[in-house]
């Protein structure tokens, strides 16, 4: 297998000091590969944000070794925050104007990531004419014009409805196979983490630690209704389960 | 046929791709509904406008009912016909329009030089933690002072002149404006701040394309605010410091008393609430406008 894209051994987390100090990942060990698409599950509060914040370098580990090897990674939340001083096109514009691309490029470009995203004709909207879908996908854009080939998306279909988010699962896959990115997926939804990832990953409730790793390997394009999403998806459920039912002792 | 055989298996999977972008545009264009129908322009006019009238017939009503009660001598207190007699003969003349421009340049002048010195002071206190510290508190402090009290200071200082007026308008002002900045750089949402980190932005970059603009809606509030307290002190200023040979309202306000001249003294307050008025819909106008392009408000 080829190396890693983005690994981690060993890595702790750590907040405050001293007696305050709060560990929110312990020892975590996980690697991800060229093109995987890995989901990421864990009880509320285990810190799989912290473990995003941390690969996308807006935080400093405190332990253990962190190494990527992408051209560069780029981080989505569940709220789009696009910029609503700016258009549509202006969103995803003053990511490539901050990597130093020129005035006619960035607009052409960015032109040609909203047509990726299915959004053509909607560049010189304000961001809130914009559907939350829609705000997701230019958000998508946005980090795509960071020519980021790693996607880092901390639960980015958490407030969207059931059919939204049923769409958007088909436009992610399709964009992460014609774009060639490598993805970590948080989610709190395990049938989506099963619809969508190659591996779901179960992380254990605070300090987070990796307790599992699932291959799922039923073929694409998936669907979340599907009998063997759920069947996989029950059997996560139940592993979680007894995850959280061991902090009642 | 051998040319057909590779289409074949491809057919379906574009008709897929099809189905799949129909279904991205067809939720999409559910999602935004349609399009509400723009009210027309004069009916949003006449919406907004007729409460307004209604309020300045009442008063008018009221005022009318006052002077026929006869509870004030009519050369002390005359009706709004008089008034407005009065208001329509002085707009006609030079000296009346002479006044408002020296007036308005004072105002235009103070305020935009209170701009500049709020936004650089609010701009470091919001920077540097020892100065906000130091400082901070005091702006606010400054904020809550009637500005007539800086007045016998600002003639000891500069004596009764132009200079004198201004210092007073602009210490009632800038505070406000810095206020404005401060409180917009310290409430950028945190969310934004980690997508300026996600997309790289640091030093000069992140005060341009993220600190700067989130800050404008409270930045455009505390230059609304600048101004009411710079009119304010500068309306005050022109009734205690008279300079020699400058006409403005102020000096027209107080020789009509002067002269019991009631009815142009009134017409002159009337004169003075309409630029304030005239003023505030255009921050308005400006405030709406913004409002209406980040969509925090419904058009
Ligand atoms: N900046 C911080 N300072 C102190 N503690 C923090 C900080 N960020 C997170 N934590 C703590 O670390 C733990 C993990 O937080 P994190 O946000 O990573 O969890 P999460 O798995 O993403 O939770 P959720 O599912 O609710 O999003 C929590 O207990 C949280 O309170
Ligand atoms: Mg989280």
């Amino acid at each position: 297998m080829t190396a890693p894209v983005v690994s981690l051994a060993a890595v702790s987390k750590r907040y405050g000091r001293g007696a305050d100090a709060l560990l929110a990942l312990d020892q975590v060990s996980l690697a991800v590969h060229k093109g995987e698409f890995v989901c990421l599950l864990g009880a509320s509060g285990c810190g799989k944000s912290t473990l995003l914040s941390l690969v996308a370098g807006l935080d400093e580990i405190s332990g253990g070794t962190l190494d990527i090897d992408g051209r560069r990674v780029s981080l989505m939340f569940q709220e789009a925050a696009l910029f609503p001083w700016l258009t549509v096109s202006g969103n995803v514009e003053l990511a490539l104007r901050l990597r130093g691309v020129g005035r006619a490029e960035r607009r052409r470009r960015a032109a040609e990531l909203l047509d990726v995203v299915r959004l053509t004709g909607f560049a010189d909207k304000r961001p809130h004419e914009l559907s939350g879908g829609m705000r997701q996908r230019v958000a998508l854009a946005r980090s795509l014009a960071q020519d980021a080939d790693v996607l880092l998306m901390d639960e980015p279909f958490g407030a969207l409805d059931a059919m939204t988010r049923d769409i958007l699962h088909d436009e992610l896959e399709r964009i992460w196979r014609e774009q060639n990115l490598t993805v970590l997926f948080v989610t709190h939804n395990v049938r989506e983490a099963v619809r969508l990832g190659d591996r779901v990953v179960l992380l254990s409730s605070r300090p987070g630690r990796v307790i599992s790793d699932f291959e799922v390997g039923h073929p694409r394009p998936r669907r979340i209704d599907s009998a063997e999403v759920a069947e996989l998806a029950a059997t996560i459920t139940d592993r979680l389960r007894a995850e959280v039912s061991r902090h009642a002792h | 046929m051998p040319t057909d055989a590779p289409a074949a298996p491809a057919a379906p999977a574009a008709a897929e791709r099809n189905a799949a972008a129909d279904r991205v545009t067809g939720l999409d264009a559910l999602e935004l509904g349609g399009a509400t129908d723009r009210e027309r322009l004069a009916a949003r006019f006449w919406r907004s406008a007729w409460p307004k009238l209604l309020a300045v017939a009442i008063v008018i009503a009221a005022w009318q009912a006052v002077v026929l009660a006869e509870l004030k001598p009519a050369y002390v207190l005359p009706g709004p016909a008089e008034v407005f007699d009065e208001l329509g003969a002085i707009v006609t003349t030079g000296e009346f329009w002479d006044a408002v421009r020296l007036t308005m340049t004072r105002a235009v002048i103070g305020f935009l030089l209170a701009v500049v010195i709020g936004t650089v002071v609010g701009a470091a206190v919001a920077t540097f933690a020892p100065l906000r510290a130091a400082i901070g508190s005091l702006i606010t402090g400054l904020q809550t002072m009637p500005s007539i009290i800086w007045f016998p200071l600002a003639i000891l200082l500069f004596q009764l002149s132009e200079s004198a007026i201004m210092f007073v308008v602009i210490i009632g002002a800038a505070p406000s404006v810095a206020n404005g900045l401060i409180s917009g750089i310290d409430y950028v949402p945190r969310t934004w701040l980690r997508v300026g980190q996600v997309l790289g932005m640091r030093g000069i970059a992140r005060y341009r394309h993220l600190i700067l603009p989130a800050s404008l809606p409270s930045f455009v509030s505390g230059l609304k605010q600048g101004w009411a307290f710079s009119w304010r002190s500068l309306m005050a200023g022109e009734l205690l410091v008279i300079v020699p040979g400058a006409l403005s309202i102020g000096v027209r306000l107080q020789s009509a008393r002067e002269l019991n001249e009631a009815a142009l003294l009134i017409a002159w307050i009337i004169v003075v609430l309409l630029i304030g008025i005239l003023i505030d819909v255009l921050f308005n106008a400006a405030d709406n406008n913004l409002r209406r392009r980040w969509g925090l408000k419904q058009p």
